[in-house]
């Protein structure tokens, strides 16, 4: 005889697990929506011509804005690209076409120790190799930060692309009698672009919010700055300087450039997402 | 003789190829150690000065050269364990909910979305939003607890720390849970298991090593936070007494004090905290890697 009671108690088990996990789920949606709405309604009322085209202010003088973030975050971002991306490309074509052996196995194994490096530790070190010997904080030495960040990011995504390459797309090139470098050069990475791309707008994506690596490197500043060998302002390092402010305006201030920057993320994930579906 | 020419100069040109290529992994092998013998040699007079004191000494006195790390190891410590007790019952769910409950469908792009979504939020921005919201909120909850009521301290800092780590640990634990085979669920659903039976007992005790080891990468994760951190913990260089009390962990001690710390002493010192923030996030993303690896090929 099954013994019902048991069975109904087991299910009543299962039940209760189940509508554990679904509301534990739902649950991790409310931080979300929290945090989005806070930056919307706060960044909104903040946003308007001189925001985006203006300096900041200082305290009670009204039509400040971030121009000078901006700047600095997009300056930032082409110095640490031009870095991480052709190192990026290359150690990942190396690690896909080498999948064995010590050299590549040591590879990716600081590959991996990289992408754990805490970001406050590159910081110190872009410090320690650029700041120090200059003599200066700068954009330059904050790019540099960032690359080592985006670096193994890069590296990643395209190891996984060229892996995925058929071997025979490979055989057919060097069947035609070309030679190593133009297979890779002419096939493998063409081929695997998509992959990359996505690779490299993660990767921006995920170094542009970054703040730890700047405080002692890119610093920040009140002024306008192209030079990429003084220091300049970014979006987050004004955020984090505005946020703990004790003045109205400065906050206002954080909470439209959180959005900028919060707008901006979400759409190179997008992005990334689209490139890599087509 | 020309032909012959052209086909010397092209190995010639693959083999500088394949050299460029394996200097290129050189260069990363090469950053790394760099990266630790930099923060060695800069962490050098610090230990030189203060020696194995410093990681078990209790006053961090930059003025009168005292550096004692140990309350950030304990802030750490205690901020990341909350953290991370926090955030597991949920990662554990998502990680469940997506890969046994609601395997594909629109509520499973929502909360693929929304997972990344919250993996994107820069930590500044986390901390900014839990200065102005969350902390009033802890604030009033501590007052009511009859609590000193700062607002700002581990208790804050561990709960948005949470938030921030679940996307993290939850994809790491879908991702073993995926690994599970398919016909030893099937056999024990068939053998008329309740999917909760299935995934307590056949499930978990399969996936308990990948599991483990997504656990350990998820709390090198907390340790290594530093901007969400630093703006909530309180900043405070005494040992915490309770988890409502303000303090500091490693990463937000050296982003509060770096950029002011004129001494070399005292610079050394906070490289000497960012060695030991590097070996031990370093140690637990590897040992994690590692159990990974061995659990997948064992299995």
């Amino acid at each position: 005889m099954i013994n019902t009671r048991s069975v109904e108690a087991r299910l009543i088990k299962n039940i209760v697990f189940k509508s554990l996990v679904f509301s534990m789920s739902f649950i991790v949606l409310i931080p979300l929506f929290f945090i989005l709405f806070y930056i919307v309604k706060n960044g909104i009322s903040a946003f308007s011509l001189d925001f985006f085209l203006n300096l900041p202010k200082p305290v009670g003088e009204i039509g400040g804005g971030i121009s000078n973030a901006i700047v600095g975050t997009l300056l930032l971002i082409v110095i640490s690209s031009s870095i991480a991306i052709p190192f990026g490309i290359f150690i990942g074509l190396y690690l896909a076409e080498n999948k064995v052996g010590l050299l590549p196995e040591l590879t990716r194994l600081c590959v991996d120790t990289l992408q754990g490096v805490p970001s406050i530790v590159m910081g110190i070190i872009a410090y320690a190799w650029i700041v120090i010997p200059m003599g200066s904080f700068s954009v330059l030495s904050g790019g540099i930060a960032l690359s080592l960040m985006m670096l193994p990011i890069v590296v990643k995504s395209t190891e996984e692309t060229m892996s995925l390459i058929p071997e025979s797309l490979k055989e057919a090139a060097f069947a035609l009698g070309a030679p190593y470098y133009t297979t890779m050069i002419k096939v493998v990475i063409p081929s695997s672009k998509k992959g990359i791309l996505s690779g490299v707008l993660l990767g921006i994506a995920r170094v542009s919010g970054e703040t730890a690596p700047l405080l002692f490197t890119a610093f920040g500043s009140p002024f306008m700055n192209t030079d990429i060998l003084k220091p300049a302002n970014s979006l987050p390092l004004l955020i984090f300087n505005y946020a703990t402010s004790p003045y109205d305006d400065w906050q206002s201030l954080a909470w439209g450039a959180s959005l900028v920057l919060v707008l901006f993320i979400l759409s190179l994930s997008i992005l990334a997402k689209v490139v890599i579906k087509k | 003789m020309g032909a012959q020419n052209f086909i010397r100069l092209t190995e010639a040109k693959d083999l500088i190829f394949k050299k460029v290529l394996g200097l290129c992994g050189l260069i990363v092998i090469g950053l790394v150690l760099g990266i630790f013998l930099t923060l060695l040699s800069k962490a050098a007079l610090s230990m030189e000065h203060t020696g194995l004191a410093f990681l078990y000494q209790t006053v961090w006195d930059p003025v009168r050269e005292h550096f004692g790390a140990l309350p950030f190891f304990v802030g750490t410590m205690i901020t990341s364990i909350l953290a991370l007790s926090i955030s597991i019952p949920f990662s554990f769910a998502l990680a469940i909910f997506l890969g046994e409950y609601v395997k594909d469908g629109p509520w499973s792009s929502v909360f693929n979305t929304a997972l990344d979504l919250l993996a994107g939020i820069p930590s500044i921005i986390y901390g900014f939003w839990g200065l102005f919201v969350l902390v009033p909120i802890v604030r009033s909850f501590e007052s009511a607890m009859g609590v000193l009521p700062h607002g700002v301290g581990i208790f804050s800092s561990a709960i948005v720390l949470a938030v921030m780590i679940i996307p993290y640990s939850a994809s790491i634990s879908r991702e073993v849970i995926s690994l599970v085979p398919e016909d030893i669920k099937e056999a024990a659903l068939s053998l008329g298991a309740t999917p909760f039976e299935c995934i307590t007992k056949v499930i978990f005790p399969y996936a308990k090593s990948g599991i483990f080891a997504g656990v350990l990468m998820s709390f090198g994760r907390a340790i290594s936070e530093t901007m969400a951190v630093t703006m909530l913990i309180g900043n405070s260089n005494k040992i915490p007494t309770s988890i409502f009390s303000p303090a500091n962990t490693l990463a937000s001690i050296i982003a509060n004090e770096f950029a002011e710390a004129s001494e070399e002493l005292y610079l050394s010192s906070l490289v000497e905290l960012a060695l030991v923030l590097f070996f031990v996030t370093a140690a637990f993303s590897l040992i994690g890697r590692i159990i990974i690896k061995k659990w997948v090929l064992d299995k």
